[in-house]
């Protein structure tokens, strides 16, 4: 066999057409002539379909100099899943994650290895009791003060409150009871600065990223201060420790500390923020699935004859049917990564097709998820779709997604379901909604690499009568 | 029934031994799950459905002889 060059190898696969010319006047000098980089930037959904619609199961597009092969399909995804990281590397495919964490910031250890970390210390299953307590009080903390009636905006609710579940979960109380509404703001502006543009260069003089440094630069200050008043404190019994602590105690800087603290949270903010706020509004859109869910856990959380009810906390670790087939069905439709990526460190054999090594490989949860032969109208939210016998998660598990898949499936999934059924087990249990705008304005902003719901989105709450 | 699990796959949460003791058992040092009883008397149905529904790493299935 005569050795094929790598140009060649990529020519087999098909390349997805272009609608939005990289030459454009539109397009920012920095990406002008960089291929699909400028529509992703402005509708990544849509060019992530096309590649499907047009190319199939195995398909390519552009990003400056590097090519993306995107799969979709149960074969491609399962190889693409099991692929361990020698060979299909996940580090290296988020250029846009380096300045959020810290260029300084290095860690000892693999994504994997980081993983299984976080895996066997913060999210045990033996802690995980522990855990919903802490998020049941953080979630009563915030509708302490709501009233008989109002209005949220779900983005700001929800970014705040997760930021305060998963700040004391994962790091500590004493280090969650110093945080309020601006970590949560700042954070938040840190997460808005992962535009594609990181893909030529991550440190571009561009707005977005002058505000993701200046956030990340707030955040080091408002940790600093914290830092400040633990010294000053001085020591204290091993029992009232928290991770930060610890961390003080073996002279990490306040920036360094920062840099580990916003990348143990990041996997857990605005991914449980969103899928929360499209749960409210996927059952706002679906008065009868509401109807069921509300039904449900009034019936869960009826005293027995002798007044007792179970706690949100202990039924938020056990089966809740119903509101659990409407939240895996929001996760199927609106899952919070469109895109996951590996930079491909081996020669890699897909569908008849040699990706060479140095090429970025990808599969999509927006558009697995979407696959009309696995999920039959798959546009339409229908929790039906978990009961048995159709159980079309466990059926479809390399096309169902939003979890990712195979080892790198998110480890925090069960953490987050339960986060979730507490979340709706104390605000449907407590209040009604309805939505302050038309049902169909309620959408994502698309524009930077984490998805965020797009401004307003408000709902209005009024307390139920009891 | 025929339990099987995917130790290709596995994450070691062990939340499946919780489920259905009888059925799951774990490998310490190669962090993963091992079947203890690859085919369960038909009374585990409902524990093992539980485990394999609620495995975090999507693991685990039954398949029907």
């Amino acid at each position: 066999m005569t050795a094929t060059s790598a140009g060649e190898l990529l020519a087999a696969i098909p390349e997805v057409s272009t609608v939005l010319d990289d030459h454009d006047p539109s397009v920012p000098d920095i990406i002008q002539g960089t291929g699909h980089l400028p529509e992703m930037r402005v509708d990544p959904i849509a060019l992530f379909q096309r590649v499907r619609d047009e190319c199939g199961d195995i398909g390519r597009f552009r990003l400056a100099d590097k090519d993306v092969v995107l799969v979709t399909g149960a074969e491609a995804n399962e190889a693409f899943f099991r692929s361990p990281d020698e060979v299909l590397d996940q580090a290296a495919a988020y250029p846009f994650m380096t300045p959020i964490f810290g260029k300084g910031v290095v860690f000892d250890a693999t994504p994997e290895e980081r993983q299984q970390m976080l895996k066997n210390q913060a999210l045990r299953g033996d802690m995980m009791r522990g855990h919903a307590q802490t998020i049941e009080a953080e979630i009563r903390r915030m509708v302490a003060d709501w009233g008989d009636e109002g209005e949220i905006d779900l983005l700001d609710f929800f970014a705040e409150l997760t930021i305060y579940t998963t700040s004391a979960c994962l790091i500590g109380k004493p280090f969650r009871e110093e945080l309020d509404v601006r970590f949560a703001e700042t954070y938040h502006q840190l997460e808005r600065g992962t535009d594609a543009i990181a893909y030529v260069d991550a440190y571009a003089d561009i707005d977005s990223f002058r505000d993701r440094d200046e956030a990340r630069e707030k955040l080091v200050s408002l940790v600093q201060a914290i830092v400040d008043k633990r010294k000053a404190r001085g020591t204290v019994p091993k029992e009232e420790r928290d991770l930060l602590d610890v961390l003080i105690s073996i002279d990490m800087s306040a920036d360094y500390i920062t840099g580990i603290f916003i990348s143990m949270m990041f996997a857990g903010h605005h991914t449980s923020s969103g899928t929360a706020s499209w749960a409210m509004i996927e059952l706002l859109r679906h008065p009868d699935v509401m109807a069921d869910v509300v039904a449900e856990l009034d019936g869960l959380y009826a005293p027995d004859a002798d007044g007792t009810a179970p706690e949100v906390s202990f039924q938020a670790l056990r089966s809740i049917p119903v509101l659990e087939a409407a939240l895996k069905e929001t996760l199927r439709l609106h899952p919070p990564l469109i895109i996951l990526m590996r930079l491909v460190r081996e020669d890699f054999e897909l569908l008849g097709h040699t990706i060479p090594a140095g090429t970025l490989i990808a599969a999509s949860p927006k558009v697995s998820n979407r696959i009309e032969e696995d999920f039959p109208k798959a546009e339409e939210f229908d929790p039906g779709r978990y009961i048995d016998p159709r159980q079309e998660d466990l059926q479809n598990r390399w096309t169902w997604i939003p979890f990712g898949a195979g080892k790198h499936r998110c480890v925090g999934n069960a953490f987050a379901m339960m986060q979730m059924k507490a979340i709706f087990s104390v605000v449907l249990r407590d209040f009604t909604f309805e939505a302050s705008q038309p049902l169909e304005s309620y959408d994502d902003d698309t524009s930077k690499m984490v998805i965020q719901l797009a401004r307003p989105a408000k709902v209005r709450y009024r307390r139920r009568q009891r | 029934m025929r339990v099987v699990a995917d130790t290709g796959i596995c994450q070691g949460h062990q939340l499946c031994q919780g489920e259905a003791p009888d059925v799951f058992g774990f490998d310490e040092d190669a962090d993963v799950v091992v079947v203890l009883d690859e085919h369960p008397d038909e009374s585990l149905r409902k524990d093992v459905t539980l485990a394999v529904k609620y495995c975090p790493a999507f693991a685990l299935s039954i398949e029907e002889d």
